[in-house]
């Protein structure tokens, strides 16, 4: 990594009359765009050679690090293994250059993709109808949710507008309510980290008929798993509401236990988690929304064809490769494999729901706290030691979350590593604090200054070279 | 720890209001100030702006949260406190001398419901 | 029972016996099923899934071969908003760099510069295109784009929840926004056309019965029409409402800016900016906004910072917006850009630069026109409404469109989108003299 020679932007990097590609001449004639159309100022695109760019990306992503540099233990985001095969299926030309107005008797095997993927997740989640147009969690959550609203709107139900969430919920799911025109309510957390069944009762009570749906993720926030799920269903079953399941933590699912059995109605899948497909820096990712049989005429149109297709062909590839004996050890290994980490360090960190855990477990800091080190710094220090951070911060229910979920493909041997220095930090936050406090001193950057990137937002090159 | 500046009114959303005659002077506690930790935005309404007693007027933004500016009273917006346009971290520095917007006040009765320096304090602690 | 002697056998899985029997002795269970002891009984999956038996890269390789020749590959005369635009060989090859396909969000910024460095690079690019100060990260696609513009319009608007949207907006556009605007109780009205573009006369009249958050139109229109806007924002800003402008990215390379005319909002699809069409997606939604409206704007914004060596460094900001921290109060649910699309984006602008978006879009708009000529010399075709246009353009056979339309795909041509009676064709630099040349003898017979 080295910042310092190729922290130019590439505006920085241009030069007038360089260029970096090749088109073929024109030979239709004189059409020149009338003046009346054209803007008045170019756009000040770099203009550079070739490979100026290749190098200039090339050791940007040296300034990276993904699942394929090392050890990604983010809680709730399971950076799992994103197989190689998935990529080369995805680039096939014959599915590159497919239009998306084409007929359908030109597409039969884009179509017969899609309905081979939605068989396979029905299979998987023990529901009957999927649709592909959501692109990433967030908006699967805002299809389904459509979806929920539509099927009580076409029952003249007009009056059911509250959403039930934990109050360990992502904030996600009160964003997507909102978005959806819909009030959360929020039902209590017991403090071995369950809903409340008696809070849920008395909401039930309270907002009976107002109530359209319960929304949650099973095992939830804190990588527990529900074991009230189907009196929690039945609850909201009988007031008229419908189960609405967040597909984030399905992965330890995969051989365990189907939403559609959980007594779920609607659900989105996380393809991007649960079915390896790269996370891209951010996305793409695809949030396809399931529904049990007569939901599916109440799907919202909320992207124009099959959403993130190229994505979907990318899970689909995963589950044939797992096939259906492999995908049912999905789920054990996971959660095996965060049990084994938590088990070996809960000596030394905070651990305030000891139990099994599902794929993820959540610690309350270290558990020495009179060495002032947090969350943070230990999130920090492990970047030192080429781990990503676990998520930080998340759920709110404690002050010093730190959220880690190993996924199934990781090796003992790179579990213990971690444990080891997970432990070796916890060891320095006693004998050297202040170590621990200013890391990371490794990485090409040191902590970041968020204060004044938000104090006086400078977000394109037109205005830093205005700064300057 | 925070300051609970006497004569001045308190709300649960933690805003306060400084009464001078038919006039009030509007902003956040100090407590609220140290809730949120380095202030980086201020979101305020135009001057002739109406507010009403419990309604948002306004956000106030750290780094790491944000959070709504709910109106004590209603009325009319006669000033905002432009500084913090530029100078968030006023708030920060002091909360109380850096007031964000003036409000005529169209019903002085609404002031009952407030909390005095003391009421507000122990709000604090039990929350 | 689970079987855990196959799992030491799966290239995805590292766990050998030993492994397994060491790692269930720490996690306290005598075997994987005791990981799941809390689980009720009644509602655990106990059968086997109805899927395939595992498959070898081989055998899945066979099988997408097979999913693949049953799609016809065609010569795209076809847009609507998705072109056939040419991809440089650079950036698949780039964005295949597993540093950047396999990370997560930039959330721990001293080990996502790159991440956070290119998005810088597409926020500068996009306003530079657009003519807007400000862009955020990227949103899904320019449907979502659009609709996202339109809430953030009537946050912005306090209290007024109308919104004109132009009728030359594509259709699939508007049904998008149709769904949004339902959930969110925004009220749409359209704004008819008036030979082909969006009708001034009832812009003003709609604007004037007051309660509009936001005006929205499409540039080229869904015709493929180049509008003239003149007086647009202006009207707009008198009542207080927000101008949004969606538009095709490449083409803004030579046409008049969203920021030129004034919009507040500029959204659309990045996918023209070389982007392959794959049945859909993935592609990248584009949203820019006025300096002033920097706080409204839903999605990821990158901003510049210094680290505590007194580095340039960037890093995610004004995420109070975002819904992780605004939760019910966020105005946008949104969470993820679409960063490798944007990285897509980005590296696309590098390579092509000033000089080559500028000469992409040149060369589709000649091809455009020259396909236009041929087809009305053959006396069969003529323009739907006689307004200038870029690289689409609208036409009425004279005939059965239908059967000219299959004897295109016969042919080897996606000979336009029927749309409307008519027929709407798009050309870019990828398309040939040639190409177009037997496209229109059959056009002919």
């Amino acid at each position: 990594m080295n910042n310092r020679l190729y922290g130019n932007l590439i505006f920085e990097l241009s030069k007038e009359g360089r260029k970096g590609y090749s088109l073929p001449k024109n030979n239709f004639g004189a059409y020149e765009i009338p003046a009346s159309m054209k803007r008045a100022e170019e756009a000040q695109l770099p203009e550079c050679d070739e490979l100026t760019v290749v190098r200039h990306y090339t050791n940007l992503s040296n300034n990276n690090f993904g699942v394929d540099t090392g050890f990604y233990p983010l809680g709730s985001c399971t950076m799992k293994y994103n197989p190689k095969i998935n990529e080369e299926m995805a680039a096939q030309p014959q599915f590159q250059n497919l239009h998306p107005q084409q007929p359908a008797d030109t597409t039969k095997g884009a179509l017969a993709l899609v309905t081979l993927l939605e068989k396979s997740l029905c299979e998987l989640t023990g529901l009957a109808h999927f649709t592909f147009k959501p692109y990433a969690g967030a908006h699967g959550e805002l299809t389904g949710l459509m979806t929920i609203d539509n099927y009580h709107r076409s029952r003249g139900d007009k009056a059911r507008k509250k959403v039930i969430v934990p109050d360990s919920a992502h904030g996600t799911n009160p964003a997507s309510a909102a978005v959806c025109g819909l009030e959360i309510i929020e039902v209590k957390s017991l403090a071995n980290g369950q809903v409340d069944l008696a809070d849920l009762e008395r909401l039930v009570e309270l907002e009976g008929s107002s109530i359209s749906a319960m929304m949650m993720t099973n095992p939830n926030t804190l990588g527990l798993f529900e074991t009230r799920i189907p009196e929690i269903a039945k609850l909201i079953h009988e007031c008229g509401g419908l189960m609405y399941y967040d597909g984030a933590n399905l992965n330890p699912m995969l051989g365990a236990c189907r939403p559609g059995d959980m007594g779920f109605d609607v659900m989105h899948i996380n393809l991007h988690k649960t079915f390896s497909t790269p996370h891209g820096g951010g996305g793409p990712g695809a949030g396809p929304v399931g529904v049990r049989e007569g939901l599916q005429e109440f799907f919202p149109v909320v992207s124009p064809y099959f959403g993130n297709f190229g994505v979907m062909m990318r899970a689909y590839a995963y589950i044939l490769s797992l096939g259906r004996e492999h995908v049912k050890e999905v789920g054990p290994l996971a959660v095996l494999n965060a049990n084994y980490i938590k088990e070996s360090l809960k000596d030394v960190y905070e651990l305030p729901i000891d139990t099994v855990c599902c794929h993820e477990f959540v610690f309350d800091g270290l558990k020495d706290k009179s060495t002032g080190v947090t969350t943070m710094d230990v999130a920090k220090r492990l970047l030192d030691y080429g781990y990503h951070a676990p998520t930080i911060y998340f759920p709110l229910l404690f002050h010093e979350s730190l959220m880690i979920e190993p996924t199934e493909n990781e090796s003992k041997e790179t579990l213990d590593g971690f444990i080891a220095v997970m432990r070796q930090i916890a060891e320095e936050a006693k004998t050297n604090p202040d170590e621990v406090k200013s890391a990371p001193h490794t990485t090409p950057i040191g902590r970041v200054d968020d204060v004044l990137a938000a104090k006086h937002p400078v977000v394109t090159y037109r205005q830093l070279k205005a700064e300057a | 720890m925070a300051q609970f500046k006497e004569g001045l009114l308190y709300s649960e959303s933690h805003e306060y209001i400084r009464v001078e005659g038919e006039f009030g002077y509007i902003g956040i506690s100090d407590y609220a100030q140290h809730a949120l930790g380095n202030v980086v935005y201020v979101d305020m309404p135009d001057v002739d702006d109406e507010v009403t007693a419990g309604e948002e007027f306004g956000a106030v933004e750290s780094v790491k949260a944000a959070s709504d500016l709910i109106s004590p009273v209603s009325g009319t917006v006669v000033e905002v406190n432009e500084a913090l346009e530029n100078e968030p971290e006023l708030l920060n520095k002091d909360a109380f001398a850096n007031w964000i917007i003036k409000v005529q006040l169209s019903d002085s009765s609404e002031l009952d419901n407030l909390m005095d320096a003391k009421a507000y304090e122990a709000f604090c602690e039990n929350a | 029972m689970l079987n855990v002697q196959c799992s030491m056998n799966f290239k995805f899985f590292p766990h050998t016996q030993d492994d397994l029997q060491a790692m269930m002795a720490k996690a306290g269970v005598k075997d994987l099923d005791g990981l799941y002891a809390q689980i009720p009984e009644s509602i655990r999956f106990r059968g086997d899934y109805k899927l395939p038996s595992e498959m070898s890269e081989m055998e899945v390789r066979d099988v997408f071969a097979k999913l693949g020749s049953q799609n016809k590959q065609l010569t795209c005369f076809a847009g609507y908003g998705v072109y056939d635009h040419y991809t440089p060989s650079v950036i698949p090859q780039l964005l295949n760099r597993s540093e950047f396909l396999t990370s997560y969000t930039p959330y721990q910024a001293e080990i996502s510069q790159g991440t956070l460095h290119y998005i810088f690079e597409y926020q500068s690019m996009m306003t530079e295109l657009t003519g807007m100060d400000i862009s955020n990260a990227s949103m899904y696609d320019g449907t979502t784009a659009a609709a996202e513009g339109m809430m953030m319009a009537v946050a912005a608007g306090k209290k007024q929840n109308k919104v004109l949207v132009s009728a030359g907006m594509n259709p699939k556009t508007r049904e998008v926004l149709d769904t949004y605007a339902l959930h969110q109780g925004i009220e749409l009205v359209t704004i008819p056309m008036k030979d082909g573009v969006t009708s001034k006369e009832n812009l003003e009249a709609l604007l004037a019965e007051g309660s509009v958050a936001g005006v929205m139109v499409q540039q080229p229109n869904v015709y493929g029409i180049v509008e003239d806007f003149t007086g647009f924002a202006e009207a707009c800003h008198e009542q207080k409402a927000l101008f949004i402008m969606d538009s095709v990215a490449s083409d803004l390379a030579v046409l008049k800016t969203p920021g030129e005319w004034g919009a507040d909002i500029a959204v659309g699809d990045g996918q023209s900016l070389g982007i392959p069409m794959l049945f859909g997606g993935p592609y990248v939604g584009y949203m820019c906004c006025t300096e002033k409206l920097i706080r409204k704007m839903p999605g990821r914004i990158v901003g510049m910072t210094k680290d505590n060596r007194d580095q340039r460094a960037f890093v995610l900001t004004l995420q109070a917006r975002e819904q992780h921290i605004r939760r019910q109060k966020a105005t946008s649910n949104i969470c993820s850009n679409q960063s490798l699309m944007a990285l897509f984006v980005t590296v696309y602008c590098s390579l092509m630069g000033k000089q080559g978006v500028k000469e992409a879009a040149e060369l589709s708009y000649a091809g455009a026109h020259y396909l236009c000529d041929e087809l009305k010399k053959t006396g069969k075709f003529q323009l739907v409404y006689d307004k200038p246009f870029f690289n689409e353009f609208f036409v009425k056979y004279d005939g059965d469109v239908d059967a000219l339309y299959q004897r295109f795909i016969d042919a080897g041509f996606l000979g336009g989108v029927k749309f409307e009676d008519g027929l709407l064709f798009a050309v870019t630099e990828k398309r040939t003299k040639e190409e177009i040349d037997n496209l229109v003898k059959i056009a002919a017979l």
